[in-house]
């Protein structure tokens, strides 16, 4: 018997708590028991709103106004409207094509971090910072960064002699959406490097020498020793990375706001503006529910990743 | 690394590093400049923007004095902790119950809990807003303490279950045989061994919280109650006016407190992020 339980002795019941004691050992009441606060929460907070969406989608309500139920009207209106295929386009981009870049700078992070370094941990802290402190506020530098007048970038390439006058990133369409990805990758980095470097870590040390032994340089010990391991982590942190930047709001929110002209929205960004700011509760709900599908794809392909490589 | 002498290794490791360095660094640096500079001497175009002439702190005093930065973070402190310690809660029960009971459902409950911690709340925020409004919740701390745990909660049990499946089987059932109750082995025994976890579970929370925007950007709309991100966003961007130094200095000071307490806990953080991955 394990030795710290010796102290514990069956507690002493009156004869009316048995029978709630009972009850408690029974694993099956136990069981709903524990589940209750954590599901009741879920079910008004998370399950409700959700069922209420779906049916505030089908209607035409605004702010202040009770809708009526118009099928699916709001859902082919957005087939229709330009903006939403924009939005849908560049949600695409910023949740697909960005993480290719975050995998291999992630990957390169991972690979310089796993050498021993002196101050690790510090240098490990601080790389850390873009995916840690709030995106709301690291936005917040990037938008001053890629301002018209201030931006430090101009005033570098105008002393360069590169440009003649200061480039208005988030004023034009193609580098609004390319500022907005780069900033994006830049606080995925982190995430991808340090999931990729405790998968490094669990790469058995006699793989490598038995492979360094029997001859093979660098660049195979990587192709075939290292990266066979490190696979499932790279697949599982994209996967979370997709779900997770599909759905992302704060830093388009900050950087552009969805502008110039509604040319760099995604889905929770349109959202906003149509939901929230031109009160078309149902359009806007719409809108969100557009997300869906393609949300429940990526998330089934995780759960089904993971539980084969379980 | 035994290949090379040490200029390889600078070559190899440290100019990488150096690189990586000032790439993922360099907006905190921007905005610890700028916080420390007069305005004025942002619109001198003759002084070079990456260094700081002339060192002041009216941009801070600017902030403490002229906003209510105060109430911003005494609101996203006393929310972030409340509503991690609500999450915790019910997550340890989840996770226990997951982990260890068989009760009508429980398969599914584990599945379930996972694809829940995939729902963003960009999916959910404009239904959530007519609940918060029925609930005469706007402006309350309890709009964003009660909606929180949505987000918190299915990863919190994730990592936890998946921690108490570690503890081995045997313990627990000898504390059984001597009589223990499940509830005074999930006290005595789990809890206990289960700190780390536990801990990594908290940081998680507490950081998601302080981070979040949406649902603050929506519930708590007016001046006092205001959340430190959104407080930053809304009040100190006035149309054309733009106050940059206290901005930043607004941005860095909301920043200060996730990343104090990651570099403590740098090693709990990162098993508890990757422990869905590596686990799995």
């Amino acid at each position: 018997m394990h030795p710290s339980l010796q102290s514990f002795s069956p507690q002493r019941m009156s004869s009316s708590s048995i029978r709630f004691d009972n009850f408690l050992d029974r694993e099956s009441s136990l069981g709903v028991l524990l589940m209750l606060p954590g599901l009741s929460i879920l079910a008004v907070f998370l399950a409700y709103p959700f069922a209420l969406g779906i049916w505030l989608s089908l209607t035409d309500t605004r702010i202040g106004m009770p809708g009526e139920y118009i099928g699916l009207w709001n859902y082919i209106d957005l087939l229709e409207d330009d903006i939403f295929h924009q939005t849908a386009w560049n949600t695409m981009i910023y949740a697909l094509v960005t993480v290719p870049f975050k995998a291999i700078l992630g990957l390169g992070l991972a690979l310089v971090l796993n050498n021993h370094i002196r101050f690790s941990n510090p240098i490990r802290a601080f790389v850390m910072l873009p995916w840690i402190v709030p995106t709301a506020l690291s936005s917040l530098g990037w938008f001053m960064i890629f301002d018209p007048v201030f931006s430090p970038i101009s005033w570098l390439l105008i002393q360069m002699g590169l440009i003649e006058s200061n480039i208005n990133f988030l004023g034009d369409q193609v580098i609004a959406v390319t500022a907005i990805c780069w900033v994006n990758i830049w606080r995925g980095i982190p995430f991808f490097g340090i999931s990729i470097l405790a998968g490094l870590q669990a790469v058995p040390h006699e793989l490598h020498e038995q492979a360094a032994i029997d001859g093979a340089n660098k660049y195979h010990r990587f192709m075939n020793v290292t990266f066979p391991h490190i696979k499932g982590i790279i697949m599982i942190t994209s996967l979370l990375s997709i779900i997770w930047t599909f759905a992302d709001f704060q830093l388009i929110y900050i950087l552009t706001k969805g502008g110039p002209a509604n040319q760099t929205h995604i889905f929770g960004t349109y959202a906003y503006q149509v939901g929230m700011s031109a009160t078309e509760i149902g359009m806007g709900a719409a809108i969100t529910l557009y997300m869906f599908p393609i949300l429940a794809f990526f998330s089934i392909l995780l759960l089904r990743y993971m539980r084969k490589s379980a | 690394m035994m290949v090379g002498s040490e200029s390889h290794r600078t070559l190899q490791i440290y100019i990488p590093l150096v690189i990586f360095g000032l790439l993922l660094l360099f907006p905190f640096y921007w905005m610890t400049i700028v916080s420390l500079k007069p305005s004025s001497d942002l619109f001198d175009m003759n002084f070079n923007p990456f260094w700081v002439q002339r060192f002041t702190f009216e941009n801070y005093t600017y902030l403490f004095e002229n906003t209510a930065f105060w109430s911003w973070l005494w609101n996203t402190m006393i929310i972030a902790i409340v509503s991690t310690a609500l999450s915790i809660f019910c997550s340890i029960c989840i996770g226990y119950a997951l982990a260890r009971l068989k009760f009508p459902g429980s398969n599914f409950m584990g599945i379930g809990i996972f694809l829940v911690y995939l729902v963003p709340p960009t999916l959910l925020f404009i239904p959530m807003a007519q609940v918060i409004g029925a609930l005469n919740l706007f402006n309350t701390h309890w709009s964003l303490i009660l909606t929180y745990p949505t987000q918190l909660i299915p990863f919190a049990s994730w990592l936890l279950m998946g921690y108490f499946l570690t503890i081995p089987k045997e313990i627990e059932e000898s504390a059984l045989m001597d009589g223990c109750s499940r509830i005074q082995i999930l006290i005595r025994i789990v809890l206990p061994l289960s700190v780390p976890g536990i801990l990594s579970a908290t940081i998680f929370c507490f950081t998601l919280c302080w981070n979040e925007f949406l649902y603050a950007l929506i519930f708590m709309s007016s001046g006092d109650m205001k959340t430190i991100p959104v407080g930053t966003v809304s009040d100190l961007i006035k149309a054309d006016t733009l106050f940059w130094g206290s901005l930043m200095a607004s941005a860095l000071l909301g920043s200060v407190p996730v990343a104090f307490i990651y570099s403590f806990f740098v090693k709990y953080y990162v098993s508890g992020l990757t422990a869905s991955a590596v686990k799995g």
